[in-house]
């Protein structure tokens, strides 16, 4: 008899334990998003685990590859899992106009009044501001590395594959500078169907030597190992190299530049730590930390002016840097990216 | 036996075995449930995708409805005042954002442009307070002045191509055809990718086959003959790719492969080339991981079926005075034509909806049609196009499967005699 009683106190517990510990696994942690590499261990260190110190809250990362697929799953599906989500400026624009946002009130942060107002958009706060930037290896050509875009598609003189990013956006503006475009001229030339036409046919030249990469880390990784001589990369990801050893010169002529922001998705049951999460994220002393961590260009006005001449020199948005920049064009991509891209991935699979 | 006697035991063997029948049903059941929940009706859904066309009809219904009812009287190519005061109308009364989103991007692929146009015009109805109020007479003045291209005909031929609750769009550009004035027809050739594709998906998917069955049949002989260690040495040399995680194999390649790699430093070091040969970021990478990896779905099958033939049937063919070549030929290999086509049909199929691989070992020409399946479903949320080029795929592993299982015989594939 008391065997038995044991045995139904035993399974009683059991029960009762799971269904505690389901509930409490149902009130999900704050989730982080962002595109993984050097990009997202420099976040960590400047922003999650601090956070993650001072609210005694933890912070659960993620990581994607760009696109809005996810986003709008989940929140078709009612159950988002993602909470604060780092998202390019078009894809930002196109998830802001189909609902799966939220738009973003300033009051609630408090550092609101730190930021200029051109880093704040509908749905989300500016995060980093980045920029792709021509590289090679200098121990390959020592002194006389290519400068331009134009000496990018020069193979006689600078022999080697090719690395350029597996999108249109960035890849089209790069042959249209390539061909002589001046920076301000490139939308308006691209917007035309012959500029569109003028921008493939220029990367039909060297389409044999292009080695098509997808994720930030693979131009290094390519670099490093020798299998492209001369590659298209994001400048923060390049001095983290720099700082492990590589030795890889950042060409800022002609870089192309843009900022990628921090936004909430729609409908998250962590809104008010969300809001929490960014309001430290564009806190002077975290942008501080940031930009020492890794040199991408922060929103916070107060930390910037706060920053040593040393590490703002190597920000995108140096005055030295931005002479010659091409700024990416927003509403633009809104309009042409998803015909661009078909043609764009179709002409890459011919 | 009487014959009431004969009809009585004639109906209660009927019976019993009526009961036998539903007792293996009831069993199925959970499985049959399962299959029709988790696999039937989720790919259903996605193939339903591919011709559905909700996004017009969901954030413009009155306009839908009175362009179907209006006639073309107007010679100017442009609808009756009807259809802009639909229009006005459905745009005063958005349910929310999400549905003109996806009204615009349906209308971008028709033409690219037109999604600003649909975004701009619902922003200036719906938020007058921040912008200028809507100036103009009538509906169609109204909407003109937001945007021109509200009365150009292009813009309305465009509306009206999207607009049909079902449509063939999907299906048609996945097979490179569009529709025009002038009926269907293919499309421009520098658009023409689909078809190509296609081929290319199920060529390497053949090649790859065929590979795995040279290396694999060899391989399968071996194993079952080989001595008991030897013989899990051999099996574990084919499951371990089975145990590894696809990332960690494909790194693996590309570093073994690569310029700077181990086997081209291991031939310059023995002086057999001078240059670094290419063998990876291309069509010999893809073939050569690929087959490494569905190795084991040809090999295993090869083998159960191999165990179970005795060996002495090719003694008997030799002591009856047949070359050993000739034993092989008659004897052993219609003996493992089951292994075979099973075998072969599996890594087929596998091999055909791979995209992963290819894009990590292989140049932008060796994609498959995964990669665009996944580009439209991740990337562009193109939905539709994703369902109807993974409706194309499904219909073409089909119709091989189908000519595959006449030439073997589909109850040989199965197993069944």
């Amino acid at each position: 008899m008391s065997s038995i009683f044991r045995r139904t106190a035993l399974v009683c517990s059991i029960c009762a334990t799971t269904l505690l510990a389901s509930h409490a696994v149902q009130a999900r942690d704050l989730t982080a998003v962002g595109f993984g590499g050097a990009t997202q261990e420099a976040f960590d260190k400047a922003y999650f685990k601090p956070y993650a110190a001072h609210s005694g809250k933890p912070v659960v990362q993620d990581t994607y590859d760009g696109g809005i697929a996810k986003q709008k799953a989940m929140v078709q599906a009612g159950n988002p899992t993602w909470d604060v989500v780092q998202m390019d400026e078009n894809e930002m624009a196109l998830a802001c106009e189909q609902g799966l946002l939220e738009p973003l009130n300033h009051s609630k942060l408090s550092n609101a009044a730190d930021i200029p107002a051109d880093k704040f958009a509908p749905c989300g706060v500016g995060a980093i501001v980045w920029s792709e930037v021509m590289t090679y290896d200098n121990k390959k050509f020592a002194s006389d590395g290519p400068k331009t875009w134009a000496d990018f598609w020069n193979v006689k003189k600078w022999p080697g594959k090719r690395g350029l990013r597996k999108q249109a956006r960035m890849t089209l503006e790069i042959a249209l500078m390539a061909d002589g475009v001046k920076p301000a001229d490139v939308y308006t030339v691209l917007a035309t169907k012959a500029g569109q036409d003028r921008a493939f046919a220029k990367l039909d030249e060297i389409k044999p030597y292009i080695q098509w990469w997808e994720t930030g880390a693979q131009p290094l990784e390519w670099l490093s190992s020798g299998s492209v001589a001369v590659t298209a990369a994001y400048n923060g990801r390049i001095a983290i190299a720099n700082q492990q050893g590589g030795h890889f010169p950042l060409i800022w002529n002609q870089q192309l530049y843009s900022m990628d922001y921090w936004t909430i998705i729609k409908g998250t049951p962590n809104l008010a730590d969300s809001y929490a999460l960014l309001d430290y994220m564009v806190s002077p002393k975290a942008q501080t930390a940031f930009a020492q961590a890794i040199p991408y260009g922060i929103v916070n006005a107060k930390a910037q002016a706060a920053l040593d001449k040393q590490t703002l020199s190597n920000l995108p948005t140096a005055p030295a840097n931005l002479e010659n920049a091409l700024l990416l064009d927003t509403p633009f991509w809104v309009n042409y990216e998803e015909d661009l891209m078909a043609r764009f991935t179709n002409w890459a699979a011919k | 036996m009487s014959a009431p006697a004969l009809e009585s035991l004639a109906s209660a063997h009927q019976k019993s075995s009526r009961q036998r029948r539903l007792v293996s049903v009831l069993l199925l059941l959970p499985l049959l449930i399962y299959t029709a929940v988790f696999f039937v009706l989720p790919i259903g859904m996605m193939l339903y995708r591919a011709i559905s066309n909700p996004e017009l009809v969901q954030a413009f219904p009155r306009a839908v409805q009175a362009l179907e009812q209006q006639t073309r009287s107007d010679s100017s190519n442009l609808p009756g005042d009807a259809v802009f005061e639909a229009v006005e109308q459905d745009f005063m009364h958005v349910e929310n954002l999400g549905v003109i989103g996806e009204a615009a991007r349906r209308m971008n692929y028709e033409n690219s442009g037109y999604r600003f146009l649909i975004t701009a015009t619902a922003r200036r109805y719906q938020w007058p307070a921040n912008q200028q109020p809507v100036s103009g007479e009538s509906p169609r003045a109204r909407l003109t002045a937001i945007d021109p291209r509200w009365s150009t005909p292009e813009l309305w031929e465009a509306f009206e191509r999207a607009s049909p609750a079902y449509t063939s769009y999907y299906l048609l550009t996945a097979l490179d055809l569009e529709r025009t004035t002038q009926g269907i027809q293919r499309v421009a050739p520098d658009k023409r990718v689909y078809l190509d594709l296609t081929f290319k998906t199920l060529k390497i998917a053949f090649v790859v086959s065929v590979l795995c069955l040279l290396l694999g049949f060899p391989f399968a002989v071996l194993l079952v003959k080989a001595s008991r260690p030897f013989q899990m040495l051999l099996i574990l040399a084919v499951m371990l790719p089975f145990w590894t995680s696809l990332l960690a194999r494909t790194t693996a390649w590309i570093v073994v492969l690569q310029e700077k790699g181990i086997v081209n430093t291991l031939l310059l070091k023995l002086g057999l080339i001078d240059q670094p040969l290419p063998m990876i970021f291309d069509a010999l990478g893809v073939y050569i991981v690929m087959v490494h990896i569905l190795l084991p779905f040809t090999v295993l099958p090869l083998y159960s079926v191999m165990k179970g033939i005795p060996a002495h049937y090719m003694r008997a063919s030799g002591s009856l005075g047949a070359h050993p070549v000739r034993g092989f030929l008659h004897v052993y290999l219609p003996m493992t034509l089951t292994g075979v086509g099973s075998g072969t049909l599996l890594t087929f199929i596998v091999a055909a909806g791979y995209y992963v691989t290819p894009t990590l070992v292989g140049s932008a020409r060796e994609q498959m049609l995964g990669y665009f399946i996944a580009f439209y479903t991740n990337t562009t949320v193109n939905w539709g196009m994703a369902s109807a080029l993974g409706l194309v795929l499904i219909l073409c592993v089909m119709a091989i499967y189908l000519v595959a299982a006449r030439l073997v015989g589909i109850r040989q594939i199965a197993g069944l005699k």
